[in-house]
Order: C-alpha cells, then structure tokens, then sequence
C-alpha cells in the first residue's frame, strides 16, 4: 500500500506576515486556519482531523472555536521546521485509513515579538541533549548549531560565502514580488558579504527571519477533494527521514547530510517522477547552507556540487531549479515551513504571485531541529 | 561565584559522571560494558548491542578538529562578554565527538585535522566546562 495520491492540498491560508504584533499567536494560527477553510469552500466545522505545529493552538482550541462536533484525529508531528510536510505524511496516512476527510495543518506564532529563537530553542525538549553538553558552552542558537555543518562543507568542498549570498539574493528577489512578504528591498551579493557575521560562517543575510501570523494547509480525500472551491493539488509522493545523531549534530558521523537525504529516494520513487520533471521547489531555508545542502540530499547534484549548483541565477523563475518563489524563511516570513506549502499549492494552481511558467509539477522540503527532513512532491489537476 | 548567569547542564543519572568528571579535571566518556563500544553524549543504551551495562573510563583528551564555529552574536545575554568566541567540534582519539569553546587559538590557525586537547575551567563552585587548548 502507498500514500501515492491518497489525499490532495484543497484550502491554503495565510494571515498578514509581520514583525511585531500584539495579537496571540492563537489568533493568528486560527485566522490562518479560518482562510485556509475557506479557500477550500468549506466550513470550520467540516474539519475532522487536525494536526497542529507543537506550539502555540492544540486541537481543543480548534474545537472550541471551530464548533468541531466529531473531531477524528489529532495529532503532532515534533520535527521542528520539518513539522508541517511530516504532517502530510501523517495527514494522507488517517485520509487513506478511512478515519478523516479533511485534515488541517496550521501554525500560528509570535516569533518577532515573543521570545526569540535563542529562549525558544532551551524550552524544546528536542533540544535536552545539546541543552545539557553544548549550551552551557555558549552552543545555543540553531545558527551556532548549524554553522559548523556550513564550515565543513567550505572546507571540503571549497563552497563559499558568495555562493551563499547567490541563495539571499535570489529569494529577496522573489520576496519583493510577493504581496505578503516582510522583506522586500532588493539585495546584491555585496550587500550579503557585508552583513555582520552572527556564528562564522553564516552572516545576518545567511539567518532566516523572526516573524509573527499564521499559516495553514487543509488536505482532503481524494473523492471529496473534486467537488471544493479550487482545484485540488495532488500528493504524488511523500516522506520523512531522521538524521544520524539526531539529537546532536555534533555526533553525527557525515556532517553534511541531512535526514533529507534518506526521506528524497522514497518520496520520488512514490511520486513515480525524476528530478528532471520538477517545475519548481521550496526549499526549508532555515538559512542559506541549508537550501544547498537540501539540494544536493533531495539529489539534484552530487554531494559538494551545491555551491556550482546555485550560482548563475539558478535558483530564479527562469533558472535550471527555480526555488523558494515565495521569499521563503530568509524573506517572506518564518511560518516554519507551513508557508512554503502554502506557496507550492499556488504554483501548482498557478496563482503564485512570483508564478514559475507552466509549473505542472513541485516539490517542497521541510528542514528541522537537528537534521529532520520531509519531503513532498505535488502535481496540478 | 554567585551570580553566574550563564546556561547550566541538568545532569540526570545517565549523565552525572561525566560532570563529576569534569570537576575533577578528567573527561570520562561511556563504554559498553558488553561490546566495548564507546558512546557520548553520556546516554542508557548501546546502539549497537542493545546493552544497557556501561562502565565509564578516562579519554585521552587528545583530538582532532573537525569543524568549528565564530560567534559574534550572543543569543544569551550571559555569553556577550565573550564575544567573539570560537566553538570547536573535536574527533576525539577514542572515536566519538565534543563541542566546546577553544582557549589559546587563533581564527586563523583553524584548519580541519588541526590537533588539540582538552582542558577544563571551572565556571562556578559546582560546574567545570571542557574547553579546547593547543596539543
């Protein structure tokens, strides 16, 4: 049995992406969620499974404020920034059981004016191991985590900071097309290499964004999804995987490869598709290194390519891969990835402000805690 | 000592003789007592025989670096007076990995394979931190 086409994105919603708010982050995962029902052409009500990111709304908020009378399912999926396309995963899984119709994926945060990544990441009990051997030494943030996978791939592989830089420009780019996008003035790779160093080798222009609002994602049955308001966006394959060591990167015995890594070959093998036949890709971009190091794990380029891989425009609406068309984590907003579901639905259905010609067919990763990964790949119908 | 107002480890039972260790200037790791794997961080199970018999030994402190990291932004107030600090991650003889701050090295002598041992700094009464000095 295969997930292959068992459930279809039928409803995306977005509240305004800002920094600074003095909204709940309740509010704004159910704003988001509200939208996303209705861009389905459903009620609030019709929502019978539920699958939230770990914080900030649980299933009874939904229940409560969406007059839910027979929720079916609810459930987590802790993979960080790789959460919400796990959840996709774990959504067609209960749709092809018989158990739900319609399941919504939501997030909502104050991620600019509540606390920081650096307060939030000590709370996360994903984080306990390197909470007790590498934060009392000063290791703490994810850029501090993440940066020494940065430097290894550099020195293996002579990758360097303007080909970074080539990731930020290409995605502010995008950024500025995008009516809902916090960051929006065009930058240069100068303009990259002059951003302060925050952990060596990743500058302010490598980190992606703190941001608050809300983002969420109804997927339905494949039988009901014909009949809603937009076009249903098919899940042709999916898949999640787990790093080596992944409670610290530090132990893990390959630097440089991500859980991604084991999650792409199943996810293109269910979706029955080759790497040539992806129109377009959205790419957890935690930061810059990471949308590199996806690229080569999701197999469009050996291991230590990914820096020739992303120079020249590549990653453009008329490049070889066009990636992040949204603006991304480094310039839309930090919905942890539930933002570049959003977007990809609207590729596929050809309403992306930053639309990529003809995109017929698209991936999207998720990238989370210390090496999680998720993948799916989707079609227009 | 008081007033330290940096983040400090919350030793569980698995992991307390690590930091008994470290106070008394040794880093002990884990041995499975049945297969003889080394493991670290300190943790109740051998992945590769399932055996939960641990003895605990004193490494070498000797290794090797195997990436590193320049912080130039606190994400904590407590480390700001640091700043900027250099995070080695370190093959260790004995096979298993260490994340700490370096003492005595410059930027620009990091290389990969660049060799260095450990040292240890007590931070406050009760907590000494392993740091990484030139070998």
């Amino acid at each position: 049995m295969s997930l292959h086409e068992s459930g279809a994105v039928t409803g995306v919603g977005e509240t305004k992406y800002l920094r600074g708010t003095d909204r709940s982050a309740l509010s704004l995962q159910l704003e988001a969620a509200l939208n996303a029902v209705r861009d389905a052409g459903l009620k609030p009500s019709d929502i019978d499974g539920l699958i939230p990111y770990g914080a900030g709304a649980v299933a009874e908020d939904f229940i409560t404020n969406f007059g839910i009378k027979d929720l079916r399912f609810s459930a987590t999926t802790p993979m960080g920034g790789a959460s919400a396309v796990a959840a996709i995963q774990c959504a067609l899984a209960v749709i092809q059981a018989g158990i739900c119709r319609h399941v919504l994926l939501s997030i909502g945060r104050t991620g600019y004016s509540g606390g920081r990544i650096g307060t939030r990441v000590q709370q996360m009990p994903q984080f306990r191991t390197i909470g007790e051997f590498e934060m009392p030494s000063g290791a703490i943030a994810p850029a501090q985590l993440y940066a020494p996978m940065a430097r290894r791939h550099m020195e293996l592989y002579g990758t360097t900071s303007r080909q970074f830089a080539e990731i930020a420009v290409t995605t502010r780019y995008h950024a500025s097309l995008q009516p809902n996008a916090t960051m929006k003035n065009p930058i240069t790779v100068e303009d990259h290499q002059a951003s302060r160093m925050i952990s060596d080798p990743l500058r302010l222009l490598d980190c992606s964004l703190e941001s608050d609002g809300g983002a969420a994602v109804v997927i339905s049955a494949p039988d009901v999804s014909r009949d809603l308001a937009k076009r249903p966006v098919m899940v042709m394959g999916v898949a999640e995987g787990h790093p080596d060591s992944p409670s610290a990167i530090t132990q893990r015995p390959d630097l440089t490869t991500l859980g991604l890594a084991k999650a792409a070959p199943k996810a293109f093998a269910m979706a029955g598709v080759t790497h040539d036949d992806i129109d377009v890709a959205e790419i957890y971009d935690c930061f810059t290194y990471m949308v590199m190091c996806q690229i080569e794990d999701l197999g469009f380029c050996k291991k230590g390519e990914g820096g020739g891989f992303v120079e020249n425009g590549a990653l453009g609406l008329n490049g070889r891969l066009p990636v992040n068309t949204h603006g991304g984590l480094l310039s839309q907003a930090h919905m942890a990835g539930m933002n570049h579901i959003v977007e990809l639905t609207r590729q596929l259905r050809g309403e992306s402000a930053a639309q990529v010609p003809e995109a017929e067919i698209g991936l999207v990763t998720g990238y989370g805690d210390m090496g999680d990964g998720a993948l799916a790949i989707m079609r227009r119908s | 000592m008081d007033g330290y107002d940096k983040l400090v480890p919350s030793p569980t039972p698995d992991t307390q003789p690590y930091w008994d260790g470290l106070s008394q200037g040794k880093l002990m790791l884990q041995r499975c007592a049945n297969c003889g794997k080394v493991r670290h961080y300190p943790r109740p199970v051998c992945d590769a025989c399932f055996s939960m018999d641990v003895t605990w030994f004193q490494a070498s402190g000797r290794g090797t670096v195997h990436s590193w990291t320049i912080t130039h932004y606190a994400f904590h107030p407590g480390y700001k007076g640091e700043l900027p600090y250099i995070l080695l991650t370190v093959d260790l003889e004995e096979g298993v990995r260490m994340n700490a701050q370096a003492r005595g090295i410059a930027e620009s002598d990091l290389r990969l394979g660049l060799p260095v041992k450990v040292g240890f700094e007590r931070v406050k009464s009760d907590l000494t931190l392993p740091v990484f000095e030139p070998a």
